[in-house]
């Protein structure tokens, strides 16, 4: 038998029913990770069909193959660089205009390309007439109709496949015609391409010439940097004037057109069908979800679900995980010889760092789930829709909404769920000030402080006026951002509603382990590294037995107390603080613990000795190290202050450089260090010290 | 006579109108394209908010079109 192996890769429109394909076809088989260094993700499975191997790519899902945004850079990419054996072009076909239009750029690309007309029962009812062959003959390629979620026709689509690849039948790139006077201008271009090696062997020549034509960034910086690159300049230069001159400034557009108008030529010769708008139940469910009035507590009362439902579910597995974390600590106490590093290192270092990895995992999990669901059932589109008026004047889109409510959840998952934000630059903003949100963990350790600090009636208000100030601080930044970092035309905001369905579960399990296994991989080595760290600078050097000494000694407690100074100005200058705030980039809740170690709390002892220890506590003149102005200050600044190990590693996982970790640690604070100022030497001046 | 172009704000829930084009950058206008939307095609406004979000449909697809683009996007009678 041949073991062939075959490269197949799926393109296809959003909602298009791409991933439906993907999944039927390669079940549970299975997936290899994704691609190093891109953000958007690509998925791709391997598996055997009739004696061949086939490794099928699901690439995102576009509307067209220029340079305008992420997934199509990385969709167009991956067809030109890795060359499949066959290209799939799923397609909607009951949206066939909308759909073809990418089709006609695919063809350009000069591949071994098959048309998949998807959800074709239901395109049947919609038309009267669909003429396959027709169409088939017109678009130059070979259309198979599937209806994948019901498993129909997926075997031909292999079968053809197979075929395809055996046969090698191109398809004809010469289909679409933008008429004599770009022919010849194309023509020119496609001269001068080919007398440069690199470039055609790269590159179809007319597709190449074609985007050049059009003013594709990504393409003209690629293919400018030839050995030919000045005659090709030159001759580009001249056409694209020429042209200009016939046809106005703007080229793009004009191949839009003639696409389009090859497209509706194509389907009013092939296609018959009465026109009709139809009003689906999608649309009556839509009047109530997005209308003006109850849209948004709807979509307040959704949000609030997914919260509680993920905490509430997480809570008893997040406890489970840490019994077992003691179960195991405990283990090791008992085998391992007794107060020797290696004791510390297992117990505190290992058993601990793992710990801190696994806690996330059910919430993860659960939020994702939820999430998953509304995404998969069409909601998220409607979410996004309902606040984008708000989130534009926030100077966000609507898209962020989702990524900052989950962020008052956990910054983890939260930062994960901006990759549905298309545009990079407003997934940047949100990733970056998506910190401010006050995450679960900071919880803790405000009620700590507030509970020894100040009254029971004003805690309430304390508590919230903490949760407004993350808010508006990132409100503040994602303006600055906006406006100076990452300026350029608002995005367009124009977004497809899917009709609503119910989600497969197989699909939405497959979406939720995408997220979990991306989490452990990735994040979850450098938290568990950034533990383990952690752990070494608080027990180095090891000289003292008494915990709160050996901390004030380490390392840990030296880089503290080198720090104090430049608390001096936010009322909170003392090398404890100091060693607690570093143990909160381990995990925020961390702060509590070592607060608790450096101020000579047992492990026994309940919160409430801690609280007291905080209200006595003296600075070296004697004076007491908290007022209700400082402590206030201090939970300002934990509340802004760089994030913990876990968001700063998935920041760099999701932006893939290191380069937005590092910039979000040290701007978040400075951010923090100048509220804090404001807030403690404004409340000295008001008299509030 | 010339035909009346008027912004997509102006036009009630439930009309049909034809697209004519986007009063913006070329991102803009090759965004609308890529979703359908370009000269001559026919929708119908099924949701209009205040201050532009609507929700039109073409063909069987369902658009959302974001604040203040309502007003960018200029339609003509059918």
């Amino acid at each position: 038998m041949s073991n062939k192996t075959i490269t197949v890769a799926l393109a296809g429109n959003p909602n298009s029913g791409k991933t439906t394909i993907f999944n039927s076809l390669t079940g549970s088989r299975k997936r290899i990770g994704n691609y190093p260094g891109v953000t958007v993700e690509k998925e791709q499975a391997v598996f055997k069909y009739k004696g061949y191997q086939i490794k099928l790519v699901d690439l995102p899902g576009i509307y067209s193959l220029t340079a305008h945004s992420i997934d199509e850079i990385v969709a167009r990419n991956f067809i030109i660089d890795e060359k499949p054996d066959v290209v799939v072009n799923i397609i909607d076909a009951s949206n066939l205009e909308r759909n073809l239009y990418l089709t006609t750029q695919l063809m350009e690309l000069n591949l071994s390309l098959i048309l998949a007309f998807n959800m074709y029962d239901l395109a049947q009812r919609e038309v009267d007439v669909m003429d396959l062959d027709k169409l088939s003959q017109l678009m130059g390629t070979v259309i198979i109709t599937t209806t994948a979620n019901k498993k129909k026709g997926l075997n031909e689509l292999l079968d053809e496949v197979i075929r395809v690849f055996k046969e090698k039948p191109a398809c004809n790139d010469y289909t679409i015609t933008y008429g004599s006077k770009i022919q010849e201008e194309i023509e020119k271009i496609e001269e001068v391409i080919r007398k440069d090696d690199r470039l055609a062997k790269r590159y179809s020549s007319r597709w190449l010439a074609i985007k050049l034509l059009e003013g594709d960034d990504d393409v003209s910086k690629k293919a400018i940097n030839g050995s030919c690159s000045n005659e090709l300049v030159a001759v580009i230069a001249k056409s694209v004037k020429r042209l200009k001159v016939m046809f106005g400034d703007d080229l793009e557009a004009i191949f839009a057109d003639k696409r389009y108008g090859y497209i509706s030529g194509a389907c009013s010769e092939a296609v018959v069908r009465s026109y009709e708008l139809r009003h689906t139940t999608s649309d009556q469910i839509d009047k109530l979800l997005i209308n003006r009035v109850v849209g948004l507590p709807i979509f307040l009362v959704l949000m609030w679900s997914v919260f509680k439902f993920t905490f509430v579910l997480s809570e008893p597995l997040v406890a489970l995980i840490e019994n077992g974390q003691n179960f195991l600590a405990n283990l090791a106490v008992k085998f391992l010889p007794v107060g020797g590093a290696i004791q510390s290192l297992v117990v505190d270092g290992i058993i601990g760092g793992v710990g801190s990895v696994l806690v996330f995992v059910p919430i993860i999990f659960l939020l994702f789930l939820a999430m998953g669901f509304l995404e998969y059932s069409g909601y998220m589109a409607r979410a996004a829709f309902i606040m984008d008026g708000f989130m534009h004047k926030l100077g966000l889109h609507g898209r962020s909404v989702i990524p900052m409510l989950l962020g008052f959840g956990c910054n983890v998952p939260a930062i994960m769920a901006t990759r549905t934000i298309n545009d990079k630059r407003d997934r940047l903003v949100t990733i970056l000030v998506n910190p401010f949100m006050s995450c679960g963990a900071r919880l803790p350790v405000y009620t700590l402080f507030i509970a020894a600090f100040f009254s029971q009636e004003a805690a309430g208000n304390v508590l919230f006026s903490l949760y407004l100030i993350g808010i508006v601080v990132a409100i503040i930044m994602a303006k600055i951002f906006r406006n100076y970092m990452f300026r350029g035309e608002a995005n367009a905001f124009v977004m497809e509603l899917p009709p609503y369905r119910l989600p497969a579960l197989k699909g939405l399990l497959i979406h939720v382990w995408d997220m979990v296994s991306a989490y452990l991989k990735k994040a979850g080595t450098i938290i568990f590294v950034a533990c383990v760290a952690i752990w070494f600078l608080s027990n180095f050097p090891h000289n003292h037995d008494i915990k709160s000494k050996q901390l004030e000694q380490s390392y840990a407690g030296k880089i503290g107390k080198a720090i104090t100074p430049v608390f001096e100005p936010l009322g909170f200058a003392d090398w404890r603080t100091s060693v607690a705030l570093i143990g909160g980039f381990g995990a925020k809740e961390v702060i509590i613990a070592t607060l608790g170690t450096v101020h000579s709390v047992g492990d026994n002892e309940s919160g409430e000795a801690l609280r007291v220890k905080l209200q006595n506590a003296i600075d070296q003149e004697g004076r007491k190290l908290f007022t209700k102005l400082s402590v206030y200050s201090l939970m300002v600044f934990i509340l802004l202050y760089m994030p913990c190990a876990a968001v700063i590693a998935v920041i760099k996982r999701e932006t893939g450089s290191w380069r937005w970790s590092i910039f979000a640690v040290f701007y978040t604070t400075v951010v923090a260090w100048m509220f804090s100022f404001i807030i403690y030497q404004g409340g000295l001046l008001l008299g509030l010290g | 006579m010339k035909e009346k172009i008027l912004t997509l704000a102006d036009i009630a829930i439930g009309k049909e109108v034809v697209f004519v084009s986007i009063a913006g950058g070329k991102t803009s206008k090759r965004r609308l394209a890529d979703m359908g939307l370009n000269e001559g095609v026919r929708f119908k406004v099924l949701q209009s908010h205040k201050g532009g979000p609507c929700v039109i449909m073409v063909g069987s697809i369902r658009l959302a079109l974001g604040f203040k683009m309502a007003q960018k996007v200029l339609v003509k009678n059918v």
